[in-house]
């Protein structure tokens, strides 16, 4: 948490102009030096400035929970839990994807929240916004990467939206689809066909498999089809991340013929930066392994360069390796003579490896290998010989024909070589193959004789073993020689030389003891060995997810998640089927008919549609998405042009109330928001009046002169609370009209609005508005009509223009707003031919409910499962006047839009409803005691409405 | 802040501060178990030690091996996680040669090795690792970006913005706003103009406007661009890949091509770009502003650009289609048992120019260890050579076709020591302007959108990659 980001929270707020935002700055940095002991003060600072300030800029919004969320205090999780909620729900997809990475955050700091938290994440999947399917599926993996069942409904969307989701977020989701994908459709490769890339040459083998698939059918899931073909363009990303994601995915699930596409686009990531290369190379040599045809046109691709890092060279050089067969090995081996060459004497030396492979894997070249590795013993440098007689030695040993001559021309060399592990391997070579040099080996015992002492271990042991060796096959010439030896290796100061002395002592020389054993010296001793097989490092990497960093070590990473392997049968399609609402089609209209509003997004979006209109329906659901986030980018665009008018309004919702006077208030808020943390929360809320001092204190101190004028972030959102508070208290009865435009300001024109609780025509989440329009002036205006709005995501139905209103006549006309379950102000601009009136609506939280009608016992079964977080209630003492039912009925439904819920009980009062745009429930019921008091009980999910719809409830009930 | 450049840099100390403290919790912890009335004996509770997030932590270390810069983003992982790093580092000689992935008993180490320093983060769990280098390259680019170059100096001088920058692109270990474009919206990028004024004033470099471009479905742009004139360059490079043996043979070739694009455009422009030949690319990579659908229908390339210098496109032209190869090199290096030297004679001349001029033509030879001199005569351009990193190079400059450009000469050897198995190979450096040597061409460029009329311009060059001669 930078400063920079504590700074552009606060300074926007304000609005300010330079030097405001100076002072702004200062204040801040008093806060944190002052306050830099006590954390948890700025804790709760920035706490209630998430809550009591709704601010109508996102980017606030958004920073307040970033930096609450980065507040790694355990005592504060819950109101963290709230505050993700509330965001989850924001119209704002940035704030959306702001919630998603709290998510994370949270999550981390108690894992225990993860029900309430999993809810969430549900939530947010559903979300159509590009911005938030990448941060969500985030989420998703690290807090309930097995609650699959989650995904089945945000499938398709995911793979429509996959294009547009920002790249980091399309690294997350596709490895997550690949997971999603193993567990619910059937494998595509069918038995059989993981052979049919070596046997391609032969047509009888492609034909019989042709049959074989005739017998048994596979057919794709469409589903499964979306994902491949909706990832395919993102193999031209520019990022590498992304496009080794595509490639492991495309691995991992497509038809076998179909995986080779992603090759190019790997080979391209070649060019990249060095540890780029080093990934991609790591999985294309994994890849290389199963399937050779995959990189063999591409095969210059991976020829060395003497400028290349030695892992680099070394991986290139298994690739290659991998990919040798008949036809190419000729060029190959030409590659390999150049780099047996090179300065770089460790490439040098896994040079020489990968021609003993290759000589292994391809019998034709066998010979030209050995040959070639024969020359390379008499290389001046000594790594590269010793490399060589390693690898010869392997090689003789799957080959143990006549070799007797390059035994020969290594037993001469033997004197010139001082690498251990290659006099090792001569002197075992010279053992195994004893009698095809009888007159060499028992020279070589002789010269190892007189230098025993000062081998190395591995050599003093191979040196035992041939004395053995040559001990039985030629014991006339060697007896003396052999005691000799195991004479000092008796004496050696390894105890393993002793072992093995003793032990072969034991084996070869009969004495009265050992008869038993030593009669099977020889079958034991000479034994024919199988040949060592030459594997590819890589061989077994494949059990590893391709791009993963468990594959790239070749061990298991924490964290790592195995890919599960293909269901036998594939799960129910039908849990991906979504229903079609019809909404998201009136939703896609508008978006057009805006679009000749805004001439840039018509351009851009325009030519896609032309495309996309000749796409098959099932596109339908991206293209919503597509058209929402559409008109958000153009209504984000109007925004700044709405700065000025905000400005203007929140000038007229200050109030000049003494400051005491307002925050007194707080705590109670706060009892009745969560009202289940009340231990903590006592504690919290005297850190907050000890902030609220310090706050007092700074802003006095520093700026007297200015606090009239300079309405700081804090005031005006507290003010916020007040308005929704005052409109509701001042009025009675159910239609109660509000100001919109005073004909003063308005020049004439003057507007008023109520909401006529009705459901709303235009579209079911939007709450009915009707507008009363006045026209007090002594001309006719003409053209009135709805101009910008604000905040951007906002969703209102405008009215039809009014051609023409005579003086003295007035208009009704109806508007459909959706408010999202805020009571964030809608505001927009009211427009004659002349002029523009920044006007706003700002609901009543009881009008942003619709009555639901319910039995008493469904009321009650809702309220047990509404428990908890969910309930907030408060004590509360009412006006005699309101003793009666009827008096109390008359009292609630004036405050909030909610239908009565019929009562057996006679000191019991219910109602119920739902919030407009969620359909969320809210039950309300209170509970009448004696002494004019009585327990007023909310419950709903949308907590904050709950502790809002209190306030408004407490008072309308206490006053007469 | 008011007051000194020096106030402003306390001041980012104590929100470091603050920062350290928020993200350390476990002092505060402890005080909150007792003031929340639970019990201290607790054992260490599993939050504590559960850590999920992408990177955990970033040092830069610079090629001397010193940790100048560190930012963990959740808790402080001590600096002594680096040792194994170092370990590393010893064992590979050539800092090119340690491995990007490393292994440590509770940490995975993911460095990259940029402009002479190391961008090591530190990682807890399973992610793939090139999510994590393609953003530590993206750091990098972005420093680069901001500050014209990435190296110790200007990050030390740029201290505050560098932390600035990092906070904003990563949040809680996973990448938030990477796109150029928005970050300078957020964070300006420094001026020699801005820093004076801000010294005097107490400004600071934050951005004074909210960054709009996060919100909308084309990030990369900002919106409310306004240019006095509206331009468009396109430069188009290729770069020739390829390795020549002995003989002169082409043994691969390919070609890498990249369209940079430097578009100064007011409003919201949206460009069509169509090429000639477009059939001749193989493998394409786009900026995300690209729209693909346009591609893979109509192969001409449609889209919004962000504001000022970006990467439009790259593409690959590979060895199935015939390159063509701009020079030809004539070498002869012998060393010679006898007298402990060595001759060298090199002539290059032009082989499939396509009419142009070969500029700026260097080659560049990494000798044995064993040569310690070279006593040279160029006909044309000049050599040196660098004894301790044995580095021959001849900067010819204009290839002249009438007069072909010569170096030959002797080499001293070392005495005593064996002759190198291997002749060095050259590496060739060259540019032709106006040339794009796969042939493309880039046929015209339109602009939707917007009313006014801008000015276009399209270059090529032709540049040698990774063009190697074996001898």
């Amino acid at each position: 948490m930078s400063a920079a980001m504590v700074c552009r929270g606060y300074i926007p707020a304000d609005e300010c102009v330079d030097d405001q935002r100076m002072i702004n700055v200062s204040l801040l940095t008093a806060f944190l030096l002052v306050l830099g002991g006590t954390v948890f003060v700025v804790a709760h600072c920035l706490t209630d400035n998430l809550f009591l300030c709704q601010d109508p800029n996102q980017f606030i919004r958004a920073s307040a929970l970033r930096v609450l969320s980065s507040i790694r205090v355990p005592i504060i999780v819950p109101i963290m839990m709230l505050a993700i909620k509330e965001a989850a729900a924001d119209l704002s997809p940035y704030v959306r994807k702001t919630s998603a990475h709290a998510i994370q955050k949270l999550y981390s700091l108690d894992p225990d929240q993860k029900e309430q938290l999993i809810e969430v994440i549900e939530k947010l999947l559903k979300d159509k916004s590009t911005l938030v399917a990448g941060s969500v599926v985030m989420a998703f993996e690290e807090v309930c990467p097995d609650r699959i069942d989650l995904i089945h409904k945000n499938y398709r969307k995911l793979c429509n939206l996959l294009v547009d989701v920002e790249e980091w977020g399309q690294v997350v989701i596709i490895s997550m689809l690949t997971r999603y994908a193993r567990t619910q459709f059937t494998s595509p490769w069918m038995e059989g066909a993981e052979f049919d890339e070596n046997k391609a040459f032969y047509d009888s083998d492609s034909e019989e498999k042709k049959d074989q698939t005739e017998a048994k059918p596979y057919v794709m899931d469409p589903d499964h089809r979306l994902l491949l073909r909706n990832t395919k363009p993102l193999l031209q990303s520019r990022n590498t991340a992304v496009v080794m994601a595509v490639a492991q995915l495309y691995w991992h699930l497509a038809p076998k013929h179909e995986v080779s596409i992603v090759t190019k686009s790997l080979v391209r990531l070649l060019r990249s930066h060095r540890e780029v290369q080093y990934i991609v190379l790591q999985n294309i040599a994994t890849m290389s392994i199963q399937r050779k045809g995959m990189f063999e046109p591409f095969i210059k691709s991976f020829y060395v360069r003497s400028t290349d890092a030695t892992h680099i060279k070394t991986l290139k050089l298994e690739i290659l390796t991998n990919l040798a067969n008949e036809a190419n090995i000729s060029t190959i081996l030409r590659e390999f003579q150049t780099y047996v060459k090179s300065q770089d004497k460790a490439f040098a030396a896994a040079t020489i490896q990968a021609i003993g492979r290759c000589a292994t894997n391809i019998s034709e070249v066998t010979d030209t290998c050995l040959n070639g590795l024969v020359l390379l013993l008499s290389n001046r440098d000594e790594a590269v010989v010793a490399e060589s007689i390693v690898v010869i030695k392997k090689l003789l040993q799957t080959q143990p024909t006549q070799h007797g001559d390059i035994i020969k021309h290594m037993a001469k060399l033997f004197d010139n070589v001082t690498v251990p592990m290659a006099r090792a391997s001569i002197l075992w070579l010279m053992g195994e193959y004893c009698e095809k040099v009888p007159k060499i080996a028992p020279d070589v015992l002789r010269k190892m004789a007189k230098t025993f002492t000062a081998e190395e271990d591995i050599v003093k042991l191979q040196t035992v073993n041939l004395a053995a060796k040559l001990y039985l096959t030629n014991s006339k010439q060697t007896k003396l020689l052999t005691q000799y030896i195991l004479n000092l290796g008796k004496y050696d100061q390894n105890y393993d030389i002793r072992d093995r002395t003793r032990f072969i002592r034991q084996l070869i020389v009969p004495n009265e003891k050992s008869g038993a054993l030593s009669k099977y010296a020889r079958r034991i001793l000479l034994a024919p060995k199988p040949a060592p097989v030459l594997e590819s490092a890589f061989k077994d990497r494949d059990r590893y997810q391709l791009g993963t960093l468990s594959h790239s070590l070749n061990l298991k990473a924490t964290g790592y998640q195995e890919l599960p392997d293909w269901p036998a049968v594939a799960p129910d399609q039908s849990v991906r089927n979504v229903e079609i609402v019809e909404p998201q089609r009136i939703k896609a209209d508008l978006f057009w008919v805006s679009n000749v509003h805004c001439p840039c997004v018509c351009t851009e979006s325009g030519s896609e549609s032309e495309e996309e209109s000749s796409e098959d329906s099932e596109k339908t659901s991206s293209d919503s998405g597509k058209s929402s986030s559409g008109s958000e980018k153009s209504s984000s665009e109007s925004e700044s042009d709405q700065k000025k008018k905000k400005k203007t309004k929140k000038a007229q919702q200050k109030k000049n109330k003494p400051a005491a006077d307002r925050y007194a208030e707080i705590p109670a808020v706060c009892h009745t928001g969560f009202g289940s943390f009340l231990p903590k929360l006592e504690f919290i809320t005297i850190m907050i009046s000890f902030f609220y001092d310090f706050f007092f204190f700074c802003q006095h101190c520093l700026f007297p002169q200015n606090d009239s004028k300079n309405p700081t972030f804090r005031t005006s959102g507290i003010s916020l609370f007040h308005m929704s508070f005052q409109v509701t208290t001042s009025s009675f009865g159910p239609l109660k009209t509000y100001e919109l435009l005073h004909h003063m300001t308005g020049k004439g024109l003057s507007a008023k609005y109520h909401f006529p609780r009705q459901p709303c025509l235009y579209q079911p989440s939007m709450v009915a508005v009707q507008v009363i329009l006045t026209n007090s002036s002594d001309h006719a205006l003409e053209e009135i009509h709805i101009g910008d709005q604000s905040p951007a995501s906002l969703n209102i139905h405008c009215f039809n223009t009014i051609e023409r209103l005579e003086p003295g006549a007035s208009v009704t006309v109806s508007m459909g707003i959706d408010f999202s379950d805020s009571t964030q102000a809608a505001n927009f601009q009211l427009c004659t031919k002349e002029d523009q009136f920044s006007v706003s609506i700002q609901p009543a939280v009881g009008e942003l409910l619709m009555p639901s009608t319910m039995t008493e016992q469904d009321f009650c079964k809702e309220q047990g499962k509404l428990q908890g977080m969910n309930e907030t209630s408060a004590t509360i003492t009412m006006a005699t006047a309101n003793a009666s039912r009827q008096a109390i009925n008359k009292q609630v439904l004036s405050v909030a839009n909610v239908g009565e819920v019929p009562s057996s009980q006679n000191n019991f009062s219910r109602f119920g409803g739902r919030t407009v745009s969620s359909r969320a429930l809210v039950l309300l019921s209170l509970e009448l005691s004696e002494s004019s008091g009585a327990l007023l009980t909310i419950n709903t999910e949308k907590s904050v409405m709950a502790s809002m719809l209190l306030r408004d409830l407490k008072q309308a009930l206490a006053q007469a | 802040m008011n007051h000194s450049q020096g106030f402003l840099k306390d001041i980012q100390i104590s929100c470091l501060v603050v920062g350290w403290l928020l993200s350390n919790t476990a002092s505060i912890i402890l005080s909150f178990r007792v003031w929340g009335g639970q019990s201290m004996t607790d054992s260490a509770p599993s939050w504590f030690f559960y850590s999920a997030e992408m990177i955990h932590s970033l040092f830069l270390i610079n090629h001397l091996g010193d940790i100048f810069l560190e930012k963990h983003w959740k808790s402080v992982i001590s600096r002594s996680v680096c040792d194994y790093f170092f370990e590393a580092r010893e064992k590979a000689v050539d800092p090119e040669n340690v491995p990007p992935v490393l292994q440590t008993p509770h940490h995975y180490l993911i460095s990259i090795y940029r402009g002479k320093l190391f961008f090591l983060s530190v990682i807890q769990t399973e992610v793939p690792p090139l999510f994590v280098i393609e953003f530590l390259h993206r750091v990098a680019d972005t420093f680069q970006d901001y500050f014209g170059e990435c190296s110790e100096s200007v990050i030390s001088d740029n201290l505050v913005i560098v932390y600035e920058l990092l906070e904003e692109m990563l949040d809680n270990g996973f990448p938030l706003a990477t796109e150029s474009n928005v970050l300078k919206e957020m964070i300006r990028p420094p001026n020699i103009l801005r820093s004076v004024v801000n010294t005097l004033t107490g400004g600071s470099n934050v951005g004074e406007t909210l960054p709009q471009g996060q919100l909308s479905n084309i990030p990369w742009r900002r919106a409310g661009v306004k240019y006095a004139n509206n331009e468009a360059y396109f430069d188009v490079t290729e770069e020739i890949d390829a390795i020549v043996d002995k003989s002169g043979t082409t043994v691969s070739a390919e070609i890498q091509g990249v369209i940079e694009a430097c578009v100064k455009l007011s409003g919201m422009p949206d460009l069509t770009m169509s090429f000639m030949n477009p059939r001749l690319l193989d493998d394409v990579s786009f900026h995300p502003c690209v729209r693909f659908r346009r591609w893979e229908s109509e192969r001409v390339l449609s889209f919004i650009p962000p504001d000022g210098n970006f990467t439009l496109m790259t593409y690959h032209i590979s060895s199935q289609n015939l390159v063509a190869i701009p020079v030809y090199v004539k070498q002869s290096i012998n060393f010679f048992e006898a007298g402990s030297c060595g001759r060298l004679d090199i002539t290059i001349g032009p082989k499939q120019t396509m009419g142009k001029t070969v500029e700026d033509l260097k080659v560049t030879i990494h000798m044995p260890k064993a040569v310690l001199n070279a006593n040279l005569t160029a006909t044309q351009g000049n050599y040196t050579y660098d004894c301790t990193t044995k580095m021959l190079v001849w900067d010819i400059g204009k290839l002249n076709p009438q007069k072909l450009p010569n170096l030959r000469g002797s080499l001293s050897m070392q005495t005593g020591v064996p002759n190198p198995e291997e002749n060095p190979s050259l590496n060739i450096d060259l540019k032709i302007q106006q040339l794009a040597i796969s042939g493309l061409k880039v046929s015209r460029l339109d602009m939707y959108g917007e009313k006014y009329k801008p000015f276009k311009g399209v270059k090529y060059v032709t540049k040698a990659g990774k063009f190697q001669v074996r001898t």
